[in-house]
């Protein structure tokens, strides 16, 4: 496998100091890293573990489109990101998100809007296995996100 | 032929994560039907499609040798 490459989905557990090293370089002046974690207890609810599944050639696709919207708001951005899929425990890292930029702000800014559009078009999901049950997860934006029930049309 | 492809809870639904349509082309918004009636995929209004790894729209046409893929509303991150 080739572990270089800025967009990825994998199986395994993420080197979390790996993605952010894609990152580096004598330009940037800020790295931020966002480490999304499985979460035991929403809501009161408590989970046991997570199992995410993907389409996984789209997924990539769809990731790397987010790199080049963040490169169009913000030019001098470096964006890498690593998803995981399969089973995941609690505290472990489903996705890391490592964006580098000249000056701060636009690395942490560039950082969340990543986040939020993998929420919305990359095509994963996730099954929470709870103590007494378990469900695929849907539009975990829970918001008015998708008034008409889909992404809009500019959404993806 | 037309490959289609199921994901999350719809390849539980459809017990299969894939089947492949005997067609040469179809719209989307006609698959939809024939995977309502024929093959008892229930509940689409929250389910994207995507054409050879694209998201795409009801009116879009689907020619063999393309893959559809169903993608219910994403939940990764």
């Amino acid at each position: 496998m080739n572990n270089n490459r800025l967009f990825r989905i994998t199986k395994e557990p993420i080197n979390v100091e790996e993605v952010m090293k894609k990152v580096i370089r004598r330009e940037a002046g800020a790295v931020t890293t966002f480490v999304g974690t499985v979460r035991e207890f929403t809501r009161g609810k408590r989970t046991l573990y997570l199992k995410y599944d993907a389409y996984i050639p789209m997924a990539e696709k769809k990731l790397a489109q987010i790199g080049a919207e963040i490169s169009e708001k913000w030019p001098e951005a470096k964006t890498a990101i690593t998803h995981r899929i399969g089973e995941l425990d609690i505290s472990e890292a489903a996705v890391v998100i490592a964006v580098s930029t000249p000056h701060r702000k636009d690395s942490y800014a560039a950082n969340e809007y990543a986040i939020e559009r993998i929420k919305q078009i990359v095509p994963i999901w996730k099954k929470e296995h709870w103590e007494d049950g378990e469900m695929w997860i849907g539009d975990q934006l829970e918001t008015k996100h998708y008034p008409t029930g889909r992404p809009e049309e500019e959404d993806l | 032929m037309i490959k289609v492809l199921f994901f999350a809870h719809l390849q539980e639904m459809a017990g299969t994560d894939s089947i492949t349509l005997h067609v040469d082309e179809i719209t989307i918004s006609k698959l939809k039907q024939t995977l309502i009636n024929e093959h008892d995929i229930n509940n689409l209004e929250q389910i994207m499609f995507a054409i050879n790894e694209e998201y795409a729209v009801d009116e879009d046409l689907v020619k063999a040798g393309d893959t559809v893929a169903l993608i219910p509303p994403v939940s990764g991150g």
